[in-house]
């Protein structure tokens, strides 16, 4: 059965476009703003969190105009928050193909995550809006934008797996995942540098896997001059990895944690659906 | 290596129902009964939820094999598990215990329309449905001029499908799914919505898909008429267990619950299925005679078929009428006449009668067929038997699976003349 399961994913490749047009043309046809909504959410985001951490509580931005700061995080985290929930609702929402067709079920939440894609490639049109706007130039370090895009569908991914299994028996999590998400944003330096979080607690906060990813959008997009890498002794001894030169800097910890976080997230995810696939029909 | 496209090895499958009664509230009901009571999930949990677990075996231990090219049939009452093993036999759940082995790919039409998007126009929609069922674009493109001219939609192409009326609908969907052009077809009384034409237009596709083409086909239906024509081999399920595999004639009269098979000239009217009133009439048995005057229980059609009737009457009684009637075997009432048809009613006192009927058995089809009797007294009945099959017919020029495919329930003696050259009625008249 395994390895059939994974030459169907083949056989059935053309579902995966399928079903994420679907989603779209729906979208689509359904309101004029449907479009225009992809843009216009991280823009009213951008300005409110821009006031708010910017102007308001005056943090640091590290040498780039805050709105671009909090634009690079709002990009990716959006696309996170929206693949996540979409991914975890889509077994539940897509049920009357689950229980009446065979096809691999992993297609469907994997779908709805390429969905979530597409608008985020829509609203990445409104950050070079913006770079252009503060004639925001960025360097070489943009070619290793793609590897943190793939993290963070990898972890849209891992995480979304995990949710779409457990909500076909708990339907709870239509409720949960939003919160998680509004916390998220907090928990996330979307708004703020992560270079404010004060050191002790900076292990720690890495741990959470998006850290990692959106300080990784920062540095490729953000950062002025190049960068080597140096370690810089700490007054209490131990020492820390900066970029020198840079204006953001990248903490490596950070960006390791995410890696390894985001794999065993995927890995997981992937082996707990599989687990359950087969129990989907009965119960959904 | 065989050329068994299907087979099923002590399949079965278990529905767990009753112990968790709402998905919606599941964590939440866990976390609540849990803070209500912590302990309470070491000490007798376990023995009081397996205690509210209710078992359903859908299907238990159903074997059989379909080899490739044949066209099965799949019948049973509602609730036999039909549904169930089309589901296993496509791969959209896991039977509990068993195996199945299929060489070939398998498309199955559970439900019609399944995919559709209301908002969609017509001509998405056929794209959106034919990926789901697993074709490639390429292919679609290919099939699509096709699919249009069979579904006959194509003024609505380009609408939303929420604006078609269900009939459109219907045949959109079927249209779609029957271009499917895979190893094994299965399908689930789809053909039970749309109307007459084009459950007429669907039969014909599938029967190109089987004959033609030489595919598998899996079929289930109640429309025993459909099955007869369309299927070489039958599977009767009942309650989750198959009962009888094998010819579509048999498997038809077990699916009645008819049994069929008439095996003596003598039948005790104690053992079928009787309505009767306490009024002082009782019907006893039923024998059977053929034209020499001998017991029968097989006789050929060209001879006639002599019932007697045997019945006892308890209570002087005024006007009473003995009825009969013929029934096929898929339930189709034939036939019936009376006694005082031919006879007047009779008048009797206490004691034992029997009346006697002949039929000529000429019109008659090589098939199951079943009598009634009864006897009525002033109208009102007093005894009333069904169920008692009729002795089974031969025929030694006829070809009873030939004749089964035929239409009808009945056989008239028609005479065809051979082939003659034909005058056009011009040439008549120019005296040609």
């Amino acid at each position: 059965m395994e390895r059939h399961y994974w030459r169907d994913l083949w056989r059935y490749r053309e579902l995966f476009y399928f079903l994420a047009w679907r989603d779209l043309m729906v979208r689509y046809k359904q309101t004029v703003v449907g479009v225009a909504w992809a843009i216009i959410r991280p823009i009213l985001t951008i300005v409110v969190l821009s006031l708010v951490f910017g102007k308001v509580s005056k943090l640091p931005s590290g040498g780039a105009p805050y709105p671009l700061l909090v634009c690079c995080g709002v990009i990716p985290w959006q696309f996170f928050g929206a693949a996540l929930s979409e991914c975890g609702n889509s077994l539940v929402s897509n049920s009357n193909l689950i229980s009446k067709i065979y096809f691999p079920r992993l297609i469907v939440p994997a779908s709805s995550v390429i969905t979530s894609f597409v608008d985020f490639l829509v609203s990445a049109a409104f950050l070079v809006f913006l770079m252009v706007w503060y004639q925001f130039m960025p360097t070489v370090s943009i070619v290793a934008l793609p590897l943190f895009i793939l993290l963070a569908f990898a972890a849209s991914l891992g995480a979304g797996l995990w949710i779409a299994a457990l909500m076909v028996d708990y339907r709870d999590f239509r409720v949960i995942v939003p919160f998680m998400v509004q916390f998220g944003l907090y928990a996330t330096p979307v708004a703020y540098l992560s270079s404010v979080i004060p050191d002790k607690w900076r292990m720690l906060y890495s741990l959470n896997p998006m850290v990692g990813v959106i300080d990784g959008f920062r540095w490729c997009l953000l950062s002025r001059e190049h960068h080597e890498l140096v370690p810089v002794l700490l007054p209490h001894g131990g020492f820390r990895w900066e970029s020198l030169g840079s204006d953001q800097q990248l903490y490596l910890p950070a960006l390791a944690f995410s890696v390894i976080g985001i794999t065993l997230l995927l890995a997981s995810g992937i082996w707990y659906f599989r687990k359950t696939e087969k129990s989907f029909a009965d119960v959904i | 290596m065989s050329d068994i496209a299907i087979k099923v090895e002590q399949l079965s499958k278990r529905y767990v129902i009753g112990a968790r009664r709402n998905a919606q509230d599941g964590l939440r009901h866990r976390l609540e009964a849990w803070a209500r009571n912590p302990w309470q999930w070491l000490k007798s949990a376990r023995r009081d939820r397996q205690a509210t677990r209710e078992e359903f075996w859908a299907l238990r231990e159903v074997s059989f094999d379909v080899r490739q090219g044949d066209v099965i049939g799949i019948i049973g009452r509602n609730g036999a598990g039909k549904s169930t093993l089309l589901k296993i036999l496509s791969r959209i759940t896991e039977p509990t215990s068993g195996e199945i082995t299929i060489e070939g790919r398998v498309a199955s039409l559970l439900e019609v329309g399944t995919g559709f998007h209301p908002e969609l126009t017509g001509r998405e929609n056929i794209f959106l449905n034919g990926a789901i069922l697993g074709m490639t674009r390429v292919e679609i493109k290919q099939r699509f001029d096709e699919i249009v001219a069979f579904s006959e939609v194509e003024k609505f192409l380009d609408t939303p499908v929420k604006r078609y009326s269900s009939g459109m609908y219907v045949r959109l969907a079927f249209a779609v799914a029957a271009h499917l052009e895979p190893e094994i077809l299965i399908v689930d009384e789809v053909l039970a919505v749309g109307d007459a034409q084009f459950q007429k237009k669907c039969i014909g596709k599938i029967e190109d898909v089987s004959k033609r083409q030489g595919r598998t086909v899996l079929f289930v239906s109640h429309n025993l008429q459909t099955v007869r024509q369309m299927c070489k081999k039958v599977v009767v399920l009942e309650r989750g267990r198959m009962v009888y595999s094998g010819g579509v004639a048999a498997g038809i009269n077990r699916y009645s619950g008819l049994e069929g098979t008439c095996d003596t000239a003598v039948h005790e009217l104690a053992d079928y299925p009787r309505f009767s009133e306490q009024t002082g009439v009782r019907l006893l048995r039923v024998e059977y005679w053929d034209a020499a005057g001998k017991p029968a229980f097989r006789i050929p059609r060209s001879s006639e078929l002599t019932v007697n009737v045997y019945f006892r009457v308890e209570q002087p009684v005024k006007q009473l009428d003995l009825p009969m009637a013929i029934v096929h075997v898929e339930g189709q009432r034939i036939f019936s006449e009376s006694y005082s048809d031919h006879q007047p009613e009779m008048e009797l006192e206490p004691g034992e009668y029997m009346v006697s009927f002949t039929l000529p058995l000429k019109y008659l089809k090589l098939e199951s067929y079943f009598l009634v009797v009864g006897v009525f007294e002033s109208g009102r009945h007093c005894d009333f038997v069904e169920g008692l099959p009729l002795p089974e017919l031969t025929d030694e020029f006829a070809d009873p699976h030939l004749e089964s495919r035929r239409w009808g329930l009945v056989r008239l003696p028609v005479e065809w003349a051979p082939v003659k050259e034909s005058l056009s009625v011009i040439e008549t008249v120019n005296g040609k």
